[in-house]
């Protein structure tokens, strides 16, 4: 077996490992650090999978946060309904092998939900450009917000309940792994530097023989099914979601970090997910202290107002961002053979 | 006879909506004429001009007697339309200045990098107003000063006009006239219209293009501000986030029209806002929200050059 | 010798204007043609029309008997035509290396999911296409710059560089389109020495478009002259500079790009 899979499977085992032998320890004792990992983790899938869309292929889509939509609100239907059913054959719904195999089928489908839905919204939008195309995919994420609110069987404005918050350290970290994984050896190949033409002069790469149409839709299907799954783990441990949580801000989040780390830097937009989601609670924690006089506390924890200036202080200074966009593209795949 | 009437009804509130989207639509449009870009705050400035008047109208409230009057007679109109007029002019003023200094802090030194770059920027701008004023002032709503009393106009049968609908309606045309004048008559107008054809050109025959993208962005900043105060007349009640989807809206208005097109931005904000009072009519109410973008969609898959837009060529 | 492309009444109009008119041309096997005709002539669109970026009005392009009326660029670069740029359009933020891997994209058996599975099969086909990029960097002398991004290379070797990268599509058919732009006389000299050799190591046709005429006189066997859109001669060198339409349309032009090529 070749170094990339093997990786992979180490990686997993040693999610596995973690969870099995450290989740219960985590999650009574430290319950608030608890939440912010899973939180972490889901931020991490959304960017890293974002970023193949927006950083790699280069085509600017501002509605994530639809797609994740879809597949919260599919695993969270479909664990209603189905995890019923799969308890009565695994042992009821205390046994872990039966939540274990609820949740994996549920993201599974959430998912397969959301690239459905990507390839559906993908092929007429991504005929279009830069501006036009931020301007579509954000109406496209606000419909599925719409179409959510106006559907009774999800809940509409009184938000889902989904049973039981089966997400552990293990789904969500093995996810984080698998949709790593799954951008860098993609772009790390020669029908993955594909991805990056269509970036960079979509002329020219159609004059080299590269179907540019395939590769975004391509793009934008693997980034939805990944914003699927994160939505899925997202239900499953919020056990109660709302449409306002999925609505064009949450993209706007995302989209925040993508830039932050640097549009086509998977380790950037890695690292900028983990500082984007310590820095709120942080600063949260920092405005509750003596040093900071009460008039500016709702300052500092309105993360949204340190965003934009973030964005703003960003494109002036540093547009490539954290981790420029270079560090990907100049590595010649003789190393990334083992990514 | 009474169909008719109905429809007349649902026109007019159609129209009165869709003066609001023009209105913003406006600025999209010229913006976009002079740099090529969508300027993603812009529904924010709407937002502000609305917080201008809010905060403006006290300060007058005593010598205009804003609240004060139940009905128009024939002695106080005039008094009442001299201070609500005033009240928007000063909004207006004020969000020109707002937009001329946004676009000087943070678009004009993006200039020459990616037109992403400025996108992003502009998104970044869009949520500091929002939150910013979230922050100084309240994400609660807060209610709007009365500035006209709102009433029934007589004299129309069993349709309902308010003087408000009326005011936007009859605000917007004016607005229109003004603008058409100042685009076609004036020096600064022709100058926008050159730099919309040819940047380059347009400064090597002795246009000052940084003035221009200025006074552009002071005129589209005030009609957006002109909206948001007509808009609180007609529901007063105002919220930092209340430009989000009229400025989206606005913007569907604008290509629809066929973006860089001034009498298209118009045009488009009107069907937009007629479309979207014919979804409330027929029973969809919550889906009002969700025509616009379907109206994008359907607008840039099938004609993305829009209603009376040109098409522009990738040379290769 | 047997026809590779063919054009056959070709006309393209946008809106009112008429960029070309009825346009019947050949290009052979092994064959390096010119394509001539003073500015606004419409040999680039000609280009864009072979290549798929427009379509033709009317009339057909034919590539070994093979109808291309239609067909997306990609498809018709999958079919053998490969192409440079008037204005380069190199890939900016890969390396020199990885614009020339990237043509190979399209004679690729791998896909996403030999890229996720990275077994056997795909290894050997990646560490192929890496040594195949090398040695056609090599041939051009870009070997040594192979890690360098490629907006950092000096004019002449980006132009160079896209032959490079137009040649890993295995083209059957070559265009050129204007590649001695901005060059000094000396690299001229050496891209009329690197365009016939590219012509008979790669055993490939090439139709070249080219403003100065001492670079099309020079290594073309036929050349055609386009005016307005509207082909006004064909023929060997030596009968083009002394035919008379064509000195005509030229009249006028810049002395430095004079039919004769006098420099």
């Amino acid at each position: 077996m070749s170094r990339g899979p093997l990786s992979l499977i180490v990686a997993l085992f040693v999610c596995l490992a973690v969870s099995l032998f450290g989740e219960n320890f985590i999650a009574s004792n430290f319950a608030y650090y608890y939440d912010i990992l899973i939180t972490i983790g889901i931020n991490v899938i959304l960017a890293t999978s974002l970023n193949l869309v927006n950083g790699y292929t280069g085509q600017f889509s501002l509605g994530h946060a639809g797609f994740m939509a879809i597949g919260a609100y599919a695993s969270g239907s479909w664990s209603n309904n189905i995890d019923p059913i799969i308890f009565g054959y695994l042992g009821g719904s205390t046994s872990p092998l039966a939540t274990n195999v609820c949740l994996f089928v549920s993201v599974l489908f959430a998912g397969v939900l959301a690239a459905i839905a990507g390839f559906a919204v993908g092929v007429p939008s991504l005929r279009l450009k830069g501006d036009y195309l931020a301007i579509v995919t954000l109406g496209f994420g606000e419909i599925i917000r719409v179409a959510i609110l106006n559907t009774d069987f999800l809940g509409a404005s009184r938000g889902l309940s989904v049973v039981g918050s089966y997400t552990n350290l293990f789904w969500t970290y093995g996810s984080v792994v698998l949709c790593i994984y799954v951008v860098l050896s993609l772009v790390h190949s020669t029908y993955g530097r594909g991805f990056l033409t269509v970036r960079d002069d979509e002329v020219a790469a159609e004059a080299m023989g590269i179907n540019t149409t395939k590769y975004k839709v391509s793009a934008f299907v693997v980034g939805s099914f990944f914003a699927g799954i994160a939505g899925a783990l997202y239900a499953h441990f919020k056990a109660f979601i709302t449409p306002e949580g999925f609505n064009f801000f949450r993209s706007v989040d995302v989209v925040v970090i993508v830039i932050l780390g640097g549009m086509g830097s998977t380790v950037g937009v890695t690292v900028a997910a983990v500082l984007l989601t310590i820095l709120p609670e942080a600063l949260r924690a920092l405005a509750h202290t003596q040093f900071v006089p009460p008039a500016y506390q709702g300052l500092l924890e309105n993360r949204l107002i340190l965003y934009s200036l973030l964005l703003i202080i960003l494109m002036l200074t540093r547009p490539q961002g954290l981790f420029g966009d270079r560090f990907a593209s100049k590595r010649r795949f003789i190393r990334s053979r083992g990514d | 006879m009474d169909r008719l009437l109905e429809a007349l009804q649902q026109l007019i509130n159609g129209v009165s909506l869709g003066s609001i989207y023009a209105l913003i639509a406006l600025g999209y449009t010229m913006v976009y004429g002079v740099l090529r870009f969508i300027n993603f705050a812009h529904g924010d400035i709407y937002m502000l001009g609305a917080y201008s008047g809010y905060l403006l109208a006290p300060l007058f409230a005593r010598f205009f007697k804003f609240g004060q009057f139940d009905t128009f007679t024939p002695e106080n109109t005039l008094f009442i339309l001299s201070g609500a007029g005033l009240i928007m002019i000063l909004s207006m003023a004020i969000c020109a200045v707002i937009g001329v200094l946004v676009e000087r802090i943070a678009y004009r030194p993006l200039r020459d990098r990616p037109r992403l770059n400025v996108l992003i920027t502009a998104i970044g701008v869009s949520l500091f107003l929002q939150n910013m004023t979230q922050y100084r002032l309240g994400a609660d709503p807060k209610a709007f000063p009365q500035l006209i009393p709102i009433q029934v106009v007589e004299g129309l049968g069993t349709m309902t006009v308010l003087t408000s609908q009326l005011a936007i309606i009859i605000a917007t045309i004016i607005l229109l006239i003004m603008l058409r004048l100042i685009v076609m008559k004036t020096k600064i107008g022709l100058a926008m219209r050159a730099l919309s054809l040819n940047p380059t050109a347009c400064s090597i025959m002795g246009v000052n293009n940084d003035v221009v993208i200025s006074f552009t962005f002071a005129l589209g900043s005030a009609l957006a501000a002109a909206a948001g105060i007509l808009v609180s007349m007609d529901s007063p009640s105002i919220n930092p986030l209340m430009g989000n989807l009229p400025g989206i809206k606005a913007f569907v208005a604008a290509v629809l029209g066929g973006i860089g097109n001034i009498p298209g931005a118009a045009l488009g904000g009107l069907i937009i806002g007629i479309l979207e009072t014919l979804v409330i009519a027929i029973g969809f109410p919550q889906w009002r929200d969700g025509i616009a973008f379907a109206v994008l969609i359907v607008i840039l898959l099938f004609k993305p050059t829009g209603i009376l837009g040109r098409i522009e060529r990738e040379k290769v | 010798m047997d026809s590779l492309l063919k054009l056959d009444n070709c006309t393209i109009r946008f809106g009112g204007l008429t960029a070309v008119a009825s346009l019947s041309m050949e290009v052979r096997k092994r064959e390096l043609v010119g394509l001539i005709g003073p500015n606004g002539a419409g040999k680039t669109t000609v280009f864009n029309m072979v290549t798929g970026v427009y379509r033709p009005t009317e009339g057909d392009v034919l590539l070994a008997g093979e109808r291309l009326n239609g067909l997306k660029p990609y498809a018709i670069t999958g079919k053998g035509i490969a192409r440079t740029f008037q204005n380069i359009r190199l890939f900016n933020s890969l390396t020199v290396f990885d614009n020339v891997r990237a043509a190979f994209n399209l004679h690729l058996k791998h896909g996403p999911r030999h890229a996720l599975l990275r077994g056997k099969a795909f290894l050997k086909e990646e560490s192929d296409i890496e040594s195949r990029t090398i040695e056609l960097l090599k041939i051009f002398n870009l070997d040594r710059l192979s890690e360098s991004m490629c907006k950092s290379l000096p004019y002449g070797d980006q132009r160079r560089l896209e032959i490079v990268r137009a040649l890993a599509t295995q083209p059957k058919l070559l265009l050129l389109d204007e590649p001695a732009a901005g060059m000094t006389p000396t690299e001229k000299s050496n891209l009329m020495r690197l365009i016939e050799f590219v012509q008979e190591t790669f055993d490939i046709s090439v139709l070249l478009v080219e403003h100065d005429m001492r670079v099309v006189m020079g290594i073309c066997k036929r050349i055609y002259v386009l005016d307005h859109g509207v082909r006004i001669a064909e023929g060997a060198p030596g009968e083009i500079r002394r035919h008379p339409k064509v000195i005509e349309a030229y009249l006028g032009e810049e002395p430095g790009e004079g039919v004769r090529g006098e420099k």
